[in-house]
């Protein structure tokens, strides 16, 4: 069960020539400090692929751009240390079709990536290939078609091919992020949904602006957006399809529906419905519109997030007189109190493993981004901050993604709200960089499978 | 020579006592607009008509009404009684040190425990309308408790 200490290189398998396991492997499951040296080869482009690539994509050299969103998504792992190309003795196409192993050896690689790509008659094609430079092996051989404009997507398939073949786990490479973008003075801040890469390209804003718009979640399949919109002043659910554009109100009770989420399977919403000062939570069946009133107690019941299998929700309450984590069975049933440390908690989030549970912590005013198995127990702080909350898990239960606020002077002047991604280890904490300012992050699935 | 050292000391007697009522002004200000962590001074506030100020506020996580707030509310509930015609929002508002989602169900708590204020002093129901902006539209942008407090408000705004 418990992986190997980081980077192992198994020597007694380097003597037993038939085997046939990775040689070399990469353990996620703890702060990585010694990330493994991987040669990332531009992939190898001929010239007309190259001039139509300048042509049609607007990039100078398509192979070695597809190597640098390789190299950059590994390197953000902090699990990998992507080696300088200029140290590299091999040519890519000739890397590409027979490596020789003692000349990556030699800067020290562990691993080796290689490929070629080529752009004709409006068709990506893309071959790699992962190499174990010790054991002088081919790990992975892949190759697909896709259309032209798809380009990035291709860095960020190999990405996920390379991180699952070395660490064993998924990856989550190939996805997007949804997030509210924020501009303006403090007190009248202007919100917009915008959708972008997990690298943070390929920005797009949704909606204009015009009204405030507030947590953005997608749904499993990544088509639909349900999120909170202040049009016409009436705060209420609403569920946005990406792709066209529509936007439809599915909350529309007599009084504030707010902080929607996806059931699992996308067939339900689950949100909170506030009328006479109290919040309680509800389902919507999207296909029929019945509804089901999930919680009944007079206190708040909000921030409610389903299991991964759809049987038990994780909900923020505040009936002990303060804000608390609590599970309960999908109709209701067995509600069950499950933090207990200092402070206030909230915004829990069921991880897509489905053996914790991430929250924010408030305590002597300081906030935290942490996690803890369902049950309550083996609570976890990752990080603390000013101000910090709404996780939002990697499809694979490995990073969370969150939002930061700093401290400001009564002008607003020192306020910033940005967004952060921490490992599930509590190590490689960084900013994810974003156009705008920006808040409540929603990752997606594998757009890929 | 004797002249010099007395101007010396006067002037250090002036100085000091300059920082001193800078000291006293400002501890006075503070005391004056901060009751617990509620805020009872009126530089946001706003008036529906002479003497009816147009909000509430509250203590930290707090939707209960204060002393204050109670006088505040029958003021605008006599001043709504005789203006029949007049119809508003409740908008309730949180500080920044909450999360998002809590804060917009707090600020739906706080502006109904003034809508229902007001009913009590018979101001019809139909006539208030209620929107939670939770931690969305502060008055003050300060990280601070003075400015946290300003910040925890129920407002009635004239609806038409």
């Amino acid at each position: 069960m418990i992986r190997k200490i980081q980077t192992i290189v198994l020597l007694i398998l380097f003597f037993l020539p038939n085997n046939v396991y990775s040689l070399i492997e990469v353990d996620i499951t703890r702060g990585n400090l010694n990330p493994l040296p991987i040669a990332v080869s531009p992939l190898f482009s001929d010239e007309k692929t190259i001039n139509n690539g300048k042509k049609e994509l607007e990039i100078s050299d398509i192979g070695s751009e597809i190597s640098k969103i390789v190299e950059n998504n590994l390197k953000r792992t902090g699990l990998f240390n992507p080696l300088d190309k200029k140290a590299f003795l091999q040519k890519p196409d000739i890397a590409h079709f027979k490596p020789r192993f003692e000349d990556w050896g030699l800067i020290k690689a562990q691993a080796l990536i290689t490929g070629k790509v080529s752009l004709v008659d409006d068709k990506l094609k893309v071959e790699f290939r992962l190499w174990d430079v010790l054991a002088g092996r081919e790990m992975i051989a892949l190759a697909f078609t896709t259309v032209p404009n798809n380009w990035r997507r291709v860095g960020h398939i190999i990405t996920d091919k390379v991180y699952e073949r070395l660490t064993g786990e998924k990856g989550y490479f190939d996805t997007r992020i949804i997030y509210v973008s924020e501009k303006g003075p403090k007190t009248r801040r202007i919100k917009r949904l915008a959708i972008m890469d997990q690298d943070g390209f390929n920005n797009k804003y949704l909606t204009l602006g015009n009204e405030l718009v507030l947590t953005p979640r997608f749904n499993p399949t990544n088509q639909m957006v349900t999120y909170l919109s202040y049009f016409k002043n009436l705060p209420r659910v609403y569920l946005l399809d990406i792709e066209t554009g529509l936007q439809e109100v599915v909350g529309d009770f007599p009084g504030m529906t707010f902080a929607p989420r996806f059931s699992p399977d996308g067939k339900k919403i689950i949100m909170s419905f506030a009328k006479d000062g109290n919040s309680e939570i509800y389902t919507m069946d999207l296909e029929n519109r019945i509804v089901e009133k999930i919680t009944n107690h007079p206190s708040i019941d909000t921030s409610p997030s389903f299991s991964p299998n759809g049987k038990y929700i994780a909900f923020n309450s505040d009936r002990s007189g303060y804000q608390q984590i609590y599970t309960m069975k999908s109709n209701g049933k067995s509600v069950k109190r499950i933090s207990f440390g200092k402070g206030l908690y909230g915004t829990p989030v069921w991880s897509p493993r489905g053996d914790l549970i991430a929250f924010t912590k408030l305590h002597k005013g300081k906030f935290y981004i942490g996690v803890m198995r369902t049950d309550g127990t083996g609570e976890r702080l990752l990080t603390e901050n000013y101000y910090q909350e709404a996780p939002s898990w990697s499809p694979n239960g490995r990073v969370l993604i969150f939002y930061r606020e700093t401290k400001s002077d009564s002008e607003g002047k020192g306020f910033s709200a940005k967004l952060w991604s921490i490992d599930l280890t509590g190590y490689n904490e960084r900013l994810v960089e974003t156009e705008t300012d920006a808040s409540d992050p929603s990752w997606s699935s594998l757009l890929s499978n | 020579m004797n002249l010099i050292k007395i101007l010396k000391n006067a002037f250090l007697v002036v100085l000091f006592s300059f920082v001193l009522s800078a000291c006293a002004t400002k501890t006075k200000q503070m005391g004056s607009q901060l009751q617990g962590d509620v805020y009872t001074g009126t530089d946001t506030v706003e008036y529906l008509a002479k003497g009816v100020p147009d909000r509430v506020f509250f203590a930290t996580n707090e939707s209960v009404l204060t002393t204050r707030s109670r006088d505040t509310l029958r003021k605008q509930a006599a001043w709504l009684r005789k203006n029949p015609s007049i119809n508003v929002v409740l908008e309730g508002h949180a500080d920044e040190r909450g999360t998002r989602e809590y804060n917009l169900a707090l600020g739906e708590r706080r502006a109904n425990s003034a809508k229902d204020y007001l009913m009590t002093y018979g101001v019809s129901s139909d006539r208030i309308s209620v929107i939670s902006y939770g931690k969305e539209r502060p008055v003050d942008s300060g990280s601070n408790p003075l400015s946290w407090s300003k910040n925890r408000r129920a407002v009635t705004v004239k609806a038409n």
